[in-house]
């Protein structure tokens, strides 16, 4: 785009990209290798960039060891009922808010906006007594309503993206033929929609799934810790030997978004979806 | 809300535009009655726990104290210390950040071999949980079993190892640096939407004037891209100053306090010593002082571009 740089011109730029990739790429290697080697070689005093032996016994420890099959089993819960829940209720809302003029959907990327300005701390402590009063302070359900309430937001802005790309008139020759407008939406604009509904499941899955800050405040019990909790728990345990069942903990922790990010690969390059996900 | 719809109901009569309001507000009430209660209550509500004396504990009574909590932060040198900390924090990671972001979105809108992979390579660290961002930068940092001492051994530079996230004086650069690798993914991918939206006659134009590279992107690239530019940046450092779990995880706001965010700082007010009301107080101050930085940097942009 640049024009055709010299030679010494392009060397550099390819000298720049390595150190792109030394930069991004090695601690992910070491990520990788730390979760593969065993014991023997973590405690080396000058460990080696690929494991010799390579093994799968931190896997294996992390899940009985450090309760973290449970952890991650109490976040497959609370995401997916999160993202089950955010869907159900963003699609009519986003509907109304494509289809009908209205000031309330200003005022809502309004608040998508402002809401991004004020620090969880500020909300934390009122959220906390609010669902201390429902008695929902310390489970899982009032986990996830606080998460579908962070994700909406979000999922209303981009849900109404999607059906604003479905012909307004598919929808006007359905009701000329005399389909009732639950008929309209049944029939004509929720197949449409699917691709948008998953995308927007997705989102909300991996908000809750990554989520710490929330999840650290209101679970009191270890019993229904979530992955992101139990992990940073872990780090307090000290010790080299240690670190093997970590990574592997947080490799696995890392799984879902990697799937989401693969699946929306092509979307976010185009930019439409930038700024969708913040931890 | 960029395009404006056709109303369905300008050519009926006023009874199916009442009707069709009723159907608006039954589709929104579910997404409104749990927005406004568990996100817009809050937030007024923790405004005005600022204004109070609100401590930890059931039965324990808030009085409104008016601005008692900021005098006591005007004169509390932990909250400017940390303060300190935080701004040092958030304009390092986003000017880094920018900076970084920048020249690899430039690379990426090149013909380099390589750039799949630097594509890919750089989403990674967006698609992880930044518990576990904290946790692979930990294990980078290790003292004992860390790859950057292991790398100043292997290159025969013994002297350079340290501890870095135990150390006063490398924790915090330490910590920017992760911040920088955390958000780096998303301002490149964001920049790099930007790059692509400029148009290349104007590129063709300017080299056939005879317009030096550089030249070109000063007048060319950079004008066309500046409203992402400013975007971005403005979100960067919101994120950045509120953020929380990266570095909690990293440090928890140690050595001595020397990786203390505010966010951190008020996190212990609140849920180790339970003063709530002080806690609110400095998010409070927190927002105001986002508002006012952004409101200056917006303001000069604009009169930039006028």
């Amino acid at each position: 785009m640049l024009g055709k740089p010299s030679r010494t011109g392009r060397a550099l730029q390819y000298l720049a990209l390595a150190g792109y990739l030394i930069f991004l790429g090695f601690p992910l290697v070491w990520l990788l290798s730390t979760a593969f080697k065993p014991p023997r070689e973590l405690v080396q005093l000058h460990p080696s960039l690929i494991p010799s032996n390579p093994t799968l016994q931190n896997f294996v420890q992390a899940f009985t060891e450090q309760e973290l099959g449970r952890a991650a089993w109490n976040s497959l819960q609370v995401s997916l009922a999160s993202a089950v829940l955010t869907v159900l209720v963003a699609m009519p809302a986003s509907y109304a808010l494509a289809r009908f003029k209205s000031k309330l959907g200003t005022v809502a990327l309004g608040w998508v906006l402002l809401s991004q300005l004020f620090p969880f701390v500020l909300l934390i402590i009122p959220i906390f007594l609010v669902l201390r009063q429902a008695g929902l302070a310390n489970s899982h359900a009032g986990l996830v309503l606080i998460y579908v309430v962070w994700a909406l937001p979000f999922a209303l802005w981009m849900l109404q993206g999607f059906v604003r790309n479905i012909p307004r008139e598919l929808e006007e020759a359905a009701s000329v033929d005399g389909a009732g407008r639950l008929q309209v939406l049944r029939r004509v604009v929720f197949p449409l929609l699917a691709p948008g509904l998953v995308a927007t499941a997705l989102f909300s899955f991996i908000s809750a799934w990554n989520e710490f800050f929330f999840a650290l405040v209101l679970i009191k019990t270890p019993e229904l810790q979530t992955l992101p909790v139990a992990l940073a728990r872990f780090v307090g345990i000290e010790g080299t030997a240690r670190l093997g069942p970590l990574a592997a903990g947080s490799l696995l922790a890392t799984l879902p978004s990697l799937i989401f990010f693969a699946f929306m690969q092509r979307r976010l390059s185009s930019g439409s979806l930038a700024g969708a996900v913040k931890g | 809300m960029t395009t404006v719809q056709e109303r369905p109901d300008v050519a009926r009569g006023g009874r199916a535009r009442s009707r069709d309001r009723t159907t608006i507000y039954l589709l929104l009430l579910p997404s409104l009655l749990p927005v406004l209660l568990l996100s817009v209550f809050p937030l007024l509500r923790g405004i005005y726990l600022g204004f109070t004396d609100a401590r930890a504990g059931r039965n324990v009574e808030a009085n409104f104290t008016g601005l008692d909590n900021y005098k006591e932060l005007l004169t509390d040198e932990l909250f400017w210390n940390s303060f300190k900390i935080g701004l040092l924090w958030a304009f390092g990671v986003t000017v880094l950040q920018f900076v970084l972001a920048l020249g690899l979105a430039l690379l990426l809108n090149q013909q380099l071999r390589f750039r799949g992979v630097a594509r890919v390579l750089a989403v990674v660290p967006w698609a992880m949980p930044p518990v576990v961002v904290g946790i692979l930068w930990k294990l980078v940092y290790h003292p004992d079993a860390g790859l950057l001492n292991e790398f100043f051994h292997r290159i025969g530079a013994d002297g350079l190892r340290t501890n870095w996230l135990g150390d006063f004086s490398t924790a915090l650069p330490a910590v920017i640096i992760v911040g920088v690798w955390a958000g780096m993914p998303q301002t490149t991918v964001v920049l790099l939407a930007g790059l692509q939206g400029v148009a290349r006659e104007l590129h063709e134009a300017a080299a056939v004037d005879g317009a030096s590279t550089w030249h070109r992107f000063r007048h060319v690239t950079l004008p066309a891209i500046m409203p992402v530019v400013v975007a971005i940046t403005s979100l960067d450092f919101i994120w950045n100053f509120n953020s929380f779990g990266l570095v909690y995880v990293l440090t928890a706001g140690g050595p001595g306090g020397k990786t203390m965010l505010p966010m951190l700082f008020a996190y212990e007010e609140a849920f180790r010593y339970g003063n709530y009301g002080y806690a609110a107080a400095l998010g409070n101050v927190m927002v105001v002082i986002i508002v006012a930085l952004l409101a200056v940097y917006l303001r000069r942009r604009l009169r930039e571009a006028n």
